[in-house]
């Protein structure tokens, strides 16, 4: 199992941000995190890639304990941050340099060529990444994720304030890194998940609530579309709009 | 570590700050030197760089502040502390790279007024009739200060998101280390201890070197002063694992 999270907790003060949730991904499958806001997706990302550390409970990232070896988990992982935060006054090629420098990557200017392929960021390479817009910044945020050629990619969100074409590109290629690698992506979008995804965890107030196969999930609920699902499960006992919604549905 | 130097080096000389820091200096300590009477090494009459030297701790005091005010208060505010976090990079990696590139600023702005030294050498009743001794001293007492400033600078800028109050804290950090210390030492029921406060403050230390005499006590002194803030740095930035 190249990621395997058992029982792990995360408190913020009082505040249970997550609480024993347990789950693991492996090689050649696209998980998908789904939650409402504030359910702990972030947070479980940010553990696995040893940004904060757990309040209590295990996260091995391809063997590697995210607390007794995080430079190990960080040479294997990917990592696309919630907010896509990148260096504006850097130049696209300038900041693709810099992140192989880090990772110490042999053949820099092939690899970056390769990752602006991928990327498809061909026409504004050579721009500033603050002359950007948002989704060809998403684009270099996917970029220096997988430029390390990395065997976990946990994207954060990684659709968020794309045009539908750009939608498209980007999930294909999710898709195909996805093959090889273990993909774990977080969002809030139904239709990514069943145009991405091969398995989906559901995380509510810190806890999981449904962790199976997209296909099981269909079947389990079999005249229910995901939307549904997601609303039944993560809004059973929370009073919001949302809710009143579904329950006139 | 490496790598971030670069990066923040090539930051530096993208975005002026470089430019503007060495200028400004350059200007401040050229006015200082020819151009306003009281300290003018032409008024003075004697052919040494004393006002030089006496003159550039102040202003390192407000410009390396300006330097390093933004290294790390921007990263946590942009996020891109994230970024940088979760690479296969240590803190200490962050914060010595960070550090370095500072220094480097302040060297760059120091080699040019050699010009200063060249042109003292030059107009000497007996050309060369300087104490070059005092003068190559006072040079590496100036970087060793300029490297405690700039640990002072990461400090603050460690401290959190506001460049503003990262600026203000750094100044007061470095007016307090460089003089603060002697000014203490003058309260009267200080007096049996004033040489030990007086040993605190980095202005002896600067002195003690510039008078041309390489003492190891000075170099641990800045040395190891610098080590206990980028230490202070890299615990404030491992704050959020606490």
């Amino acid at each position: 199992m190249s990621i395997s999270v058992s029982n792990l907790t995360k408190d913020y003060g009082k505040h249970t941000a997550l609480n024993g949730i347990s789950f693991e991904a492996s090689a050649g499958k696209v998980l998908g995190f789904l939650g409402p806001n504030g359910a702990g997706k972030s947070t479980t990302m940010k553990i696995l890639t040893c940004f904060i550390p757990q309040t209590s409970g295990k996260a091995s990232v391809c063997g590697f304990d995210v607390v007794e070896a995080p430079l190990d988990v960080r040479r294997v992982i990917g990592y696309l941050p919630e907010h896509n935060p990148l260096y504006l006054e850097m130049y696209v090629k300038e900041a693709l340099g810099f992140i192989c420098d880090i990772h110490k990557i042999a053949n820099k200017q092939e690899r970056i060529k390769e990752v602006i392929e991928l990327t498809g960021l061909d026409n504004e390479q050579f721009k500033k990444i603050g002359a950007l817009s948002k989704g060809y910044r998403q684009r270099v945020g996917l970029a220096q994720a997988i430029l390390p050629d990395p065997q976990v990619l946990i994207l954060d969100e990684p659709t968020s304030g794309l045009d539908p074409n750009q939608v498209v590109g980007i999930r294909s290629l999710i898709r195909k890194l996805g093959k090889t690698k273990t993909v774990i992506l977080s969002t809030h979008i139904m239709q990514e998940v069943e145009a991405v995804c091969d398995h989906v965890i559901i995380i509510n107030k810190g806890e999981i609530v449904a962790n199976s196969d997209l296909n099981d999930l269909r079947s389990k609920y079999p005249d229910k579309s995901l939307e549904k699902i997601f609303i039944t499960l993560t809004n059973s006992n929370q009073d919001g709009i949302s809710g009143r919604e579904a329950g006139l549905n | 570590m490496l790598a971030i130097l670069y990066k923040e080096i090539s930051g530096f000389f993208s975005s002026l700050v470089a430019y503007i820091t060495i200028a400004a200096f350059l200007i401040v300590t050229g006015l200082f030197l020819f151009v306003f009477p009281e300290s003018s090494i032409l008024d003075y009459g004697y052919a040494g760089l004393d006002s030089f030297f006496n003159i550039a701790p102040y202003i390192f005091m407000f410009l390396i502040p300006a330097i390093t005010m933004r290294s790390l208060a921007e990263e946590r505010k942009d996020g891109t502390f994230e970024l940088l976090a979760t690479r296969p990079i240590t803190e200490w990696d962050i914060v010595i790279g960070k550090f370095l590139a500072s220094v480097a600023i302040v060297l760059l702005t120091l080699i040019p007024t050699l010009i200063y030294y060249f042109s003292v050498y030059q107009l000497g009743v007996i050309k060369g009739n300087v104490d070059t001794g005092a003068v190559i001293g006072s040079y590496i007492g100036l970087l060793l200060l300029g490297s405690a400033f700039v640990s002072l600078g990461l400090f603050a800028s460690s401290l959190g998101k506001n460049q503003v109050i990262a600026f203000t804290i750094a100044v007061f950090l470095c007016f307090f280390f460089f003089s603060g210390f002697d000014s203490i030492s003058q309260i009267l029921s200080f007096q049996s201890v004033s040489s030990y406060l007086m040993a605190i403050g980095i202005n002896q230390h600067y002195q003690s070197i510039s008078r041309g005499v390489l003492d190891t006590r000075d170099l641990v002194y800045f040395l190891s002063f610098s080590a206990v803030f980028l230490l202070f740095t890299k615990t404030i930035l491992g704050g959020r694992k606490w």
